[in-house]
C-alpha cells in the first residue's frame, strides 16, 4: 500500500497500480482511452494526463500520463487542478480534430466512451477549420461493422485482437495522421473473440451489425442481468429488448467468470430468440395431423385428463432449461421416470464431472485458470466448445512473462514492455486433440486418436504417480505439471469420449496428492449440462410411455434416427415444451410454447458447479411463457407442488428436496429484493418513446407489464445504480455511459463489481477424496473411430438458428489422413456416408496432420448425435458413390480457421 | 597525438581503406584492449571523459552505459549504432561512415567490449547506399583480419556486427523505435522505462549510440580521459563535427574542439554569409532545436550554454535564416516534415502537427486569421513540453515554431494582417 | 505447409529467398528479418505487389496483416507500382533555403509530372523525400540509387538526359 495525496486530500492506495486505476479506484473522473483494466497501459492516447509534483515545495509540478505512471507512496498529485485539466482539454481537442461527429448516425452514439471523455475533459467548441482524414472502411463479416473515420487510433482493438485474444488477421496499417485499424483486405475477421472489438473499442468504429439490423440506442433499451446458454461455461451477458424482439448481447462483467469478454457465439448468438420458427401458440394436432392453435387453458385442460388416464407417463429434461423446469418435470413424473435427456456419452461425462465436483479436486473458475502456470488439455476443443476458456488458457500462458517480468521489476500493467521483456517466453501448454487446434500456436500440439490421449493421459498419470515412462513428450507433460506451482487440467465432452475424461480425473488426482492448488475443469456440451445430470442419471428411456413430455431438448441431436424412431413410435402421446420448432416438436401430439433465456428467469449450473440466475428482459408475447411456469401448471393440476407460486416458491422447493442444490436459492435477490424501498428497473431512466410503442394498438398507454417472479421491473420506474453487481439490468453512472462504467461500480480496478456478482458455487463443501477411476481405453486399434469437431457457429442448437452465426457453419466434411483414406477407399473430392446412410454425407478432406485411423467430422444439427454414438467406430462410415460435390467444395469450412 | 581524431583519417574523396587506417594507428585500440583491459577499466576512463552523446541529447554515454547488467546473464546483450541521420540539416554521421567506416567499426568493437555485448547492429538509414556498403566491406575486412567476429586476436571474445539498411522514416532515429524497427516491427517509440540498457533489442540488455559517439570511443581508449577532455574548449569534453548549412559562403562540417564559439563556426569555417544575404537567425543544431540570433553569436557551442541561452546543441549541425527568406516559411516546412515523419502514435503529436501545419501553412498563403496565432501559442504549450508525448519528436518539432514565434512574431502578424507573405516575390513561395 | 502456401512461397525467385534467408540466419526470429524481406523484394521488384506480400508473410511465417502493417509504416517500401527509377527529390529544410522548390519545379517541369506520379513512359516516379544529409550541398535528390547535389534549376534537366542516355547505353 502507498498513500497519494490528490488535489489535497490522502489516501491510501495499492502500489502495484499505476495512477490511473488507483485515481479510478478512488472514484475520480479521470478520462483515458487507450489504458484497458484488463489490458494494461500503452501510454498512447495521452488523455490520462495529471499532475505530479516533486515535494511540497514544487509548485509547477510535471504533466505525467497516469497509466504510465506507478503509484509511488507519498506521490503529491493534482487531477482537477488547471494545468493537468487544460492538458486534457487540449489532448481530446487534437484527438477530436478527424473525428466526423456523425454521433447522430452512429451506433455507438448514448455509450460512447468518447462522448463521455470529450465531455469529462470540457471540449466543446470545435477551432480545426481544415480538411479532415478519411478513410475507406471494409466488410468484415457478418458480425462487425467498421467505420474507421471515427478511429482516435488508441490502439485497443488491434491489442485486444492480437495481443489478447492471439489473432492475426487486423492489424495497424500505416502512419502518422494516417493509421489504419483493419484487414489486409475485406473478409470475415477470423478470431472468435472479434466480437469485443465492439465493447473494447471506445468509439463506433467497430459496431454491433447485429444491433445495427434493428438499431436502437442503449437508453431505449430494456435490458436484464442473464447468463449466456450458448456452452457451459456460464458467461455472464446483458441482454437488451425492444419491440418484443432481442437487439443484442453485451458483455455483463463478472470478476470470477468472464471478466470483461465474451466469445462471439454468445454475443452474435441470441437472434434465434426473434427467429420465425418460434412456436407462437399452444397446439394441438388434430385428427388429421395438422396443429390447431389453442389457448393456455384448453390446452392445460387437454393435458389434465391425458396425464389423469396414462398408466405410464415419462419426462425428459434438458440440458439447456433451467434447472427450475427440469425439477418441476422431474416432480410431474417422478424421480422414477424422469431422465435427464442427455446422449449417453454426454451423460456418463456429466456425472465424472459431478463426481469431480463432490472431491476434494479443486475445479478452477475462469479467473483462476488465468493464475495457471502449466496447463494440460485432454481431448478438448475449448476454442471451439467452450470458447471464452480458451481466451482464459491465452492469459495463462502469459504466466511465465509475468514472472520475468516481476524479476526485471517492470510492473504488469506496462503490457508492451512485458511482451518485449518476455518474447517467446510461455507458461508450457499441451494440446491433445485429434485435429488443429487454435491454441497449437501458444503451446504444444499434439495429435492423437481419442483413445490415444486417453492412453496418453493414464501414462501421463502414471508418470506422476513416479512409475517411470519413456516417452519424451510424456515426460516433458509430466514435468511442466509436476513443476508447477498451479497446474491447471482441461477436458470434457467435445472428443465424446468419456475414457479421455477419466484420464483426466486421474492425472488431476494424482497431482493434486502433489499439489492442493491442482485445477481441474472439464468442459460439457451445454449450459444446464450439469442441472439436467444432477436431477437424472438415466439419460434417456429404453421404453416408450402413454405420454412423454419433453421438455426443451431435440432429441435427434442426442438420440441417434432409429433408436429415436423405435421409440417414439411406442409413445403415444409426445408433449413437446420448447420455443423453436425442431424435429421432436413436429412429431409431438401436443406443443406448448416456451419462453427463450431472454424471456424467463431461470438457474444454470456452469461446468464449475456455479449456480447462477439469470434474468429475461422481456415478458414473451400471448401464450408464450417459462417452461418452468408451464410445467407448473401441469403440476398443480396434478396436485403437485401445490403452494409453490412464483419462481422463488420453486427455487424453496429445489433447495427442501436437494441439499447440494440449495445454494442456487442465493445466487441472486429474490423477488421482494428492494434497493431504497424500490424495484430494480430493466429500462434507463432516459427511455423515450415508452408511451408510443405499442401506439399501434392503443393509444392508452397501457400498464407495464409486472414481474412478480423477480426484484426487476419492465419499467424505467425503479432504480438500477444501486442496484447489486450481479443484478444490474445495465451499466450507467453519471457522465459514464459506455460499459467502461463498470469501473464506477467495481470495489477496485477489476476487482469484484458489487455483492452477487458472481453466483454461487454448489457442491463445495465436499471434502472425499476420489479414488482412482477405472479405465479402459483402447479398443480395437485397427479400426476407424470417429472424432466430432465443435465449430463456434454451426454445432450449437439454437444459436446456430439465427442467421449470421450460420452463415458461418461448415457444410458437412470428413477430414482424416492419406492412410485412413486409402483404408476407407476414397479420396479427396469423395464423400464418406455416416451411419449406414442415416446421416448426411460428409465431404472428404485430406489433411496428414491428422493421427491414423482417425475421421474428424463437425458436430452440426444432422450429425451431432451419430457423434455421440458410444460405439462410433466400426463400419460407421461408408463411401458415399453417389456423391456430388456442392458447386463451393473450395470453402466447405468456411468458419474452421484454424489452419 | 592529433587534435582532430574524428577525421584525421578523411583526405580528399577516397575512403580510408583498412591498410591506410591501420597506417594510422587504427585498431591499435582494439589490439591494445580486448582481452588485456577490463572491461570496468574502459567503463571508468569512458564515464571519466565525460563524453556526451553526440546524437542529438548530448546524455553522458559513460552514465548510459553503466545500467547495462554486466553479471553473466543468459542471453545477447547488444551494442546499436544509430546512424539514421534524418534529422534536417545533419550531415555529419555521414562523412564518417563514407570516407572512414573502419574508424565507427573500431569503436563499436571497443564499446562492445565495455558493456560485453556479442552482436552488434548499424542501423542506417535507407539512402545512404554508399555508406552502407563501405561499411559492409569495412566489416568483412576487419573480420578478416580477426578483429571482429569469433575469438577477436585469440582472446576468446565474440562480437559479430551487422548493418541493417533502414526503409525510411524519420521515427527510427528515435532509439527505441529503432530497436523497434530492428526487430522488424513497425518504429513506434518504446515506452520509457524500461530503458535499453536493461530490455531493449528482443528485450535484451541493449545500448544505443550516435555513430559519432562511437567513433570517439576509439580515441578516448587510446589517448585517455584526460587527453579527451583537454580537446574542448570549455566545459564540454573532445571535438564534435560542426557544420553549416543555408546561405553562407561555403557550407560544410569541420571538426573543431567542444565550445568553439558559434561565430568562429559561422563567420570562419563557413566563410560567412553569402553576398547579398544577412543573418537573421540560426538553428544551432538541426531542424528540432530553437532559433538564436545573431547576438548569440558569442556562444560557445557547449551543451550547457546553449541549454541557457533557449535552445540546443542538437546534432551541431547549424541552419542559417537569411533575411530574404520567410520565417514563416522556414517553420512550415520543418513543422510539415515533422508532421509527415510523426509515427501516429500519440495524440499531441499525431494530429497537433498537422493542424499546426495547416495553421502555418494558410498563415503563409495570406488566409490566416488572427486566432491561429492563439491556437499556435496554445499548441506549442501542448506539444512541447517532454512527457506530454510518448517521445522526443514533438518537443522537438515545437522548439523551432516557438522560438520563432518569439523573435519573430511581428512577421506572422504581418503575414495575418496583410493577407500575404511579406517575401513572396522572393522565395518562390505563392 | 498447405499447397495454397506452397505455390505463395514459390512465387519468390530462389535468389530472393536465399537473400532473405541469408538475413533470417542473423537474427533471433524469422518475423524479424521482415523489413529486410520487403527490401530485398522490393530491391528485385521495384514494390511489394499483394502477391510478394502473402509470399513474404509465408516465407516468414507471420500473418500477412502483420506484414502489411508493417510495410505501409515505411515510407519507402512501395506498396503501388513505381517507375524504373525513383526520383526522390529532399523537401526538407536546408534544401528548401537553398531554392530547393524551383529545382523541384524545374524536376516536375522536366519530366512533366508532379510528386507521387510516374512518367509515360513509366521510367520515373518522382517522389520527395526527406533530408538527404547533404546539406552543404543542397538542394539534393537521388535518382535511384545515385545522389546529385548542388542542383541548380537550369541544369537539373540534363541529369536525365544523361541518365536516360547512360541506360540507353546499357540497352545496346
Ligand atoms: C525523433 C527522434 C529522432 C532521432 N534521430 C536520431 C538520429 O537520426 N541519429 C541519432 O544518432 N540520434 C537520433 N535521436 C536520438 C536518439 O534517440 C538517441 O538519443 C541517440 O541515438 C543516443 O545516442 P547518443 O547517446 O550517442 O547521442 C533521435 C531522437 C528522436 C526523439
Ligand atoms: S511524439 Fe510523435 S513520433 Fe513520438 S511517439 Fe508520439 S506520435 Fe510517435
Ligand atoms: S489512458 Fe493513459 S495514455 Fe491513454
Amino acid at each position: 500500500m502507498a498513500k497519494i495525496t490528490v488535489d489535497g486530500r490522502t489516501f491510501e492506495v495499492d502500489d502495484s497500480d499505476n495512477l490511473l486505476e488507483a485515481l479510478l479506484g478512488l472514484g475520480e473522473d479521470l478520462p483515458y482511452f487507450c489504458w484497458h483494466p484488463e489490458m494494461g497501459s500503452l501510454g498512447s492516447c495521452r488523455q490520462c494526463a495529471v499532475v505530479q509534483y516533486m515535494d511540497e515545495n514544487d509548485e509547477r509540478g510535471r504533466v505525467v500520463m497516469s497509466c504510465m505512471t506507478p503509484v509511488t507512496d507519498g506521490a503529491i498529485l493534482s487531477v482537477q487542478g488547471e494545468k493537468a485539466s487544460d492538458f486534457r482539454e487540449s489532448n481530446i481537442e487534437n484527438l477530436m480534430l478527424n473525428h466526423p461527429h456523425d454521433c447522430p448516425v452512429c451506433e455507438e452514439g448514448g455509450e460512447c466512451h468518447l462522448q463521455d471523455m470529450t465531455v469529462m475533459s470540457g471540449h466543446k467548441d470545435r477551432q480545426y477549420k481544415y480538411q479532415k482524414t478519411t478513410f475507406n472502411n471494409q466488410d468484415l463479416g457478418p458480425f462487425i461493422g467498421h467505420e474507421m473515420n471515427r478511429c482516435i487510433t488508441c490502439y485497443r482493438c488491434v491489442r485486444f485482437y492480437g495481443d489478447y485474444s492471439g489473432g492475426d488477421d487486423l492489424a495497424a496499417f500505416g502512419s502518422r495522421g494516417r493509421v489504419f485499424f483493419g484487414r489486409t483486405e475485406d473478409g470475415v475477421l477470423e478470431n472468435e473473440f472479434a466480437g469485443n472489438l465492439v465493447e473494447v473499442c471506445p468509439t463506433g468504429v467497430f459496431t454491433d451489425k447485429t444491433l445495427s439490423a434493428h438499431y436502437t440506442r442503449k437508453w431505449d433499451l430494456q435490458s436484464a442481468p442473464a447468463v449466456c446458454t450458448g456452452c457451459s461455461l456460464g458467461c455472464n451477458i446483458t441482454v437488451s429488448e425492444r419491440y418484443g424482439e432481442v437487439r443484442r448481447v453485451h458483455n455483463r462483467y463478472n470478476s470470477e467468470v468472464n471478466g470483461y469478454f465474451l466469445c462471439d457465439r454468445g454475443r452474435f448468438g441470441a437472434g434465434y430468440v426473434n427467429s420465425d420458427d418460434r412456436i407462437p401458440y399452444c397446439g394441438i394436432r388434430d385428427a388429421n395431423g395438422v396443429y390447431e392453435a389453442t389457448s393456455a387453458e384448453d390446452i392445460l385442460s387437454h393435458l389434465k385428463t391425458l396425464l389423469s388416464d396414462a398408466k405410464s407417463v415419462v419426462g425428459i429434461g434438458s440440458p439447456r432449461s433451467s434447472l427450475e423446469a427440469n425439477f418441476a418435470l422431474q416432480t410431474l413424473v417422478g424421480e422414477d421416470n424422469f431422465y435427464s435427456g442427455l446422449s449417453a456419452v454426454e451423460a456418463e461425462i456429466a456425472s465424472l464431472q459431478l463426481q469431480v465436483l463432490n472431491s476434494d479436486l479443486k475445479t478452477p473458475s475462469l479467473a483462476e485458470v488465468e493464475d495457471c502456470d502449466a496447463v494440460l488439455i485432454l481431448g478438448e476443443d475449448t476454442t471451439n466448445h467452450a470458447p471464452r476458456l480458451a481466451l482464459s488458457i491465452r492469459q495463462a500462458v502469459r504466466n511465465e512473462a509475468k514472472d520475468l517480468a516481476k524479476e526485471a521489476r517492470i510492473p504488469l500493467w506496462q503490457d508492451a514492455a512485458v511482451r518485449k521483456l518476455a518474447q517467446d517466453a510461455k507458461s508450457p501448454l499441451f494440446v491433445l486433440t485429434s485435429s488443429a487446434d487454435r491454441l497449437d500456436g501458444i503451446g504444444t500440439g499434439i495429435r492423437l486418436s481419442s483413445e490415444d490421449i486417453a492412453l496418453a493421459g493414464i501414462n501421463i498419470a502414471n508418470g506422476i504417480d513416479g512409475t517411470a515412462e519413456d516417452d519424451a513428450d510424456i515426460q516433458s507433460i509430466v514435468e511442466a505439471l509436476t513443476n508447477a506451482s498451479k497446474p491447471l487440467i482441461v477436458t470434457g465432452s467435445s472428443s465424446a469420449c468419456p475414457e479421455i475424461v477419466k484420464a483426466a480425473v486421474n492425472i488431476a488426482t494424482a497431482l493434486s496428492k502433489r499439489n492442493a492448488e491442482t485445477g481441474l475443469l472439464i468442459c460439457t456440451d451445454e449450459a444446464n449440462t450439469l442441472a439436467a445430470a444432477r436431477l437424472s442419471e438415466k439419460p434417456f428411456p429404453t421404453t416408450g410411455a402413454d405420454v412423454a413430455i419433453v421438455l426443451e431438448n431435440d432429441l435427434s441431436l442426442r438420440v441417434a434416427g432409429a433408436t429415436l424412431d423405435d421409440w417414439l413410435a411406442q409413445v403415444t402421446s409426445l408433449v413437446v415444451i420448447d420455443s423453436l420448432d425442431n424435429s421432436i416438436s413436429s412429431r409431438s401430439s401436443l406443443v406448448l410454447p416456451a419462453a427463450t433465456f431472454a424471456e424467463a428467469e431461470g438457474t444454470y449450473i456452469n461446468n464449475e458447479g456455479r449456480a447462477q440466475r439469470s434474468f429475461g428482459a422481456f415478458k414473451p408475447k400471448g401464450d408464450i411463457a417459462p417452461a418452468w411456469d408451464w410445467l407448473l401448471r401441469i403440476c398443480h393440476d396434478q396436485n403437485l407442488l401445490t403452494g409453490v407460486e412464483q419462481f422463488d416458491d420453486l427455487l424453496g422447493s429445489i433447495a427442501s428436496a436437494n441439499e447440494d442444490l440449495a445454494g442456487a436459492v442465493d445466487a441472486a435477490p429474490n423477488a421482494a429484493f428492494r434497493v431504497h424501498g424500490q424495484k430494480i428497473s430493466r429500462m434507463t431512466h432516459r427511455s423515450s418513446g415508452r408511451t408510443a410503442i405499442v401506439a399501434d394498438v392503443s393509444l392508452h398507454e397501457p400498464k407495464q407489464p409486472e414481474d412478480n417472479n423477480s426484484a426487476l421491473t419492465y419499467s424505467m420506474e425503479g432504480t438500477n445504480q444501486d442496484s447489486p453487481g450481479g443484478m444490474k439490468a445495465y451499466t450507467w453512472s453519471p457522465g459514464w455511459n459506455s460499459n467502461q462504467s463498470i469501473s464506477k461500480y467495481q470495489n477496485e480496478i477489476s476487482g469484484s463489481a458489487g455483492e452477487g456478482t458472481r453466483g454461487v458455487k454448489l457442491f463445495v463443501d465436499s471434502s472425499s477424496q476420489l479414488a482412482a477411476l477405472e479405465t479402459s481405453p483402447g479398443g480395437n486399434s485397427s479400426a476407424v473411430s470417429v472424432v466430432p469437431n465443435w465449430h463456434i457457429f454451426g454445432s450449437d442448437e439454437l444459436t446456430n438458428r439465427c442467421e449470421a452465426i450460420h452463415s458461418l457453419a461448415p457444410s458437412p466434411y470428413a477430414l482424416l489422413n492419406s492412410a485412413t483414406a486409402s483404408k476407407l477407399g476414397v479420396k479427396a473430392g469423395d464423400a464418406l456416408k455416416l451411419a449406414a446412410g442415416e446421416a448426411p454425407s460428409l465431404a472428404v478432406m485430406l489433411d496428414d496432420s491428422i493421427a491414423e485411423g482417425c475421421v474428424i467430422c463437425p458436430v452440426l444439427e444432422e450429425t451431432r448425435a451419430y457423434l455421440h454414438l458410444p460405439t462410433a467406430g466400426d463400419g460407421l462410415l461408408v463411401k458415399d458413390e453417389s456423391w456430388t460435390p456442392p458447386a463451393d467444395a473450395e470453402n466447405i469450412i468456411s468458419s474452421d480457421r484454424s489452419s | 597525438m592529433t587534435d582532430k581524431p574524428l577525421t584525421k583519417n578523411i583526405k580528399g574523396d577516397k575512403p580510408a581503406d583498412l591498410a591506410a587506417y591501420e597506417a594510422n594507428g587504427g585498431y591499435v585500440a582494439v589490439r591494445d584492449t580486448i582481452g588485456k583491459k577490463s572491461s570496468s577499466d574502459l567503463l571508468d576512463i569512458i564515464k571519466d571523459s565525460n563524453l556526451r552523446g553526440r546524437g542529438g541529447a548530448g546524455f553522458p554515454t559513460g552514465m548510459k552505459w553503466s545500467f547495462v547488467p554486466m553479471d553473466k546473464t543468459e542471453g545477447h546483450k547488444y551494442l546499436v549504432c544509430n546512424a539514421d541521420e534524418m534529422e534536417p540539416g545533419t550531415f555529419k554521421d555521414r562523412v564518417i561512415m563514407e570516407k572512414d567506416p573502419h574508424q565507427l567499426v573500431e569503436g563499436m568493437i571497443l564499446s562492445a567490449y565495455t558493456i560485453d555485448a556479442d552482436i552488434g547492429y548499424i542501423f542506417i538509414r535507407a539512402e545512404y547506399h554508399a555508406a552502407a556498403r563501405r561499411l559492409r566491406e569495412a566489416i568483412n575486412a576487419a573480420k578478416e583480419k580477426g578483429y571482429l567476429g569469433e575469438n577477436i586476436l585469440g582472446t576468446g571474445y565474440n562480437f559479430e556486427l551487422h548493418v541493417h539498411s533502414s526503409a525510411g522514416r524519420y521515427i527510427c532515429g528515435e532509439e527505441t523505435a529503432l530497436l523497434n524497427s530492428l526487430e522488424g516491427k513497425r518504429a513506434n517509440p518504446r515506452a520509457k522505462p524500461p530503458f535499453p540498457q536493461v530490455s531493449g533489442l528482443w528485450g535484451r540488455p541493449t545500448i544505443v549510440n550516435n555513430v559519432e559517439t562511437l567513433c570517439n570511443i576509439t580515441h578516448i581508449v587510446a589517448n585517455g580521459a584526460d587527453w579527451f577532455k583537454d580537446l574542448g574548449l570549455g566545459e564540454d569534453s573532445g571535438t564534435k563535427l560542426f557544420g553549416v548549412s543555408g546561405r553562407v559562403k561555403s557550407p560544410g562540417c569541420w571538426e573543431l574542439p567542444m565550445g568553439t564559439p558559434i561565430r568562429e563556426i559561422i563567420e570562419d569555417h563557413a566563410g560567412g554569409m553569402a553576398d547579398g544575404y544577412e543573418l537573421k537567425g540560426f538553428l544551432p543544431g538541426g531542424a528540432s532545436t530553437d532559433f538564436l540570433l545573431p547576438e548569440h553569436l558569442d556562444l560557445a557551442m557547449d551543451y550547457d550554454v546553449i541549454m541557457k541561452a533557449g535552445s540546443r546543441m542538437g546534432t551541431g549541425t547549424m541552419i542559417i535564416l537569411d533575411d530574404q527568406v520567410c520565417p514563416v516559411a522556414m517553420v512550415r516546412n520543418i513543422i510539415e516534415f515533422f508532421a509527415r515523419e510523426s509515427c501516429g502514435f500519440c495524440t499531441p503529436c499525431r494530429d497537433g502537427l498537422p493542424w499546426v501545419h495547416k495553421i502555418l501553412d494558410s498563415i503563409e498563403n495570406g488566409r490566416g486569421e488572427p486566432q491561429g496565432m492563439d491556437i499556435l501559442n496554445r499548441q506549442a504549450a501542448f506539444l512541447g513540453a517532454i512527457g506530454h508525448t510518448n517521445c522526443a519528436l514533438a518537443p522537438g518539432a515545437i522548439e523551432p515554431l516557438a522560438s520563432a514565434m518569439k523573435y519573430f512574431g511581428d512577421e506572422f502578424n504581418q503575414h495575418i494582417e496583410e493577407k500575404r507573405c511579406p517575401y513572396s516575390n522572393k522565395n518562390g513561395a505563392n | 505447409m498447405s499447397m495454397a502456401q506452397d505455390k505463395m512461397v514459390s512465387a519468390l525467385s530462389e535468389q530472393e529467398i536465399e537473400e532473405i534467408e541469408a538475413e533470417i540466419s542473423h537474427l533471433p526470429n524469422r518475423q524479424a528479418a521482415a523489413i529486410d524481406a520487403l527490401k530485398i523484394v522490393q530491391g528485385h521488384r521495384g514494390w511489394i505487389s499483394d502477391e510478394s506480400l502473402g509470399a513474404i508473410a509465408n516465407l516468414l511465417q507471420m500473418s500477412t496483416a502483420e506484414l502489411d502493417g508493417i510495410a505501409t509504416f515505411y515510407s519507402l517500401i512501395f506498396r503501388q507500382p513505381v517507375g524504373e527509377k525513383v526520383v526522390m527529390v529532399c523537401d526538407s529544410v536546408s534544401c528548401f533555403l537553398m531554392d530547393g522548390e524551383t529545382v523541384s519545379k524545374s524536376i516536375k517541369e522536366k519530366l512533366g509530372i508532379d510528386f507521387g506520379e510516374t512518367t509515360s513512359d513509366g521510367k520515373y516516379t518522382l517522389l520527395p523525400v526527406t533530408c538527404l544529409g547533404d546539406c552543404d550541398h543542397a538542394p539534393a535528390m537521388m535518382i535511384g540509387d545515385e545522389e546529385h547535389h548542388d542542383l541548380k534549376p537550369e541544369t537539373v534537366g540534363k541529369l536525365f538526359d544523361d541518365a536516360s542516355k547512360r541506360s540507353g547505353d546499357d540497352a545496346s
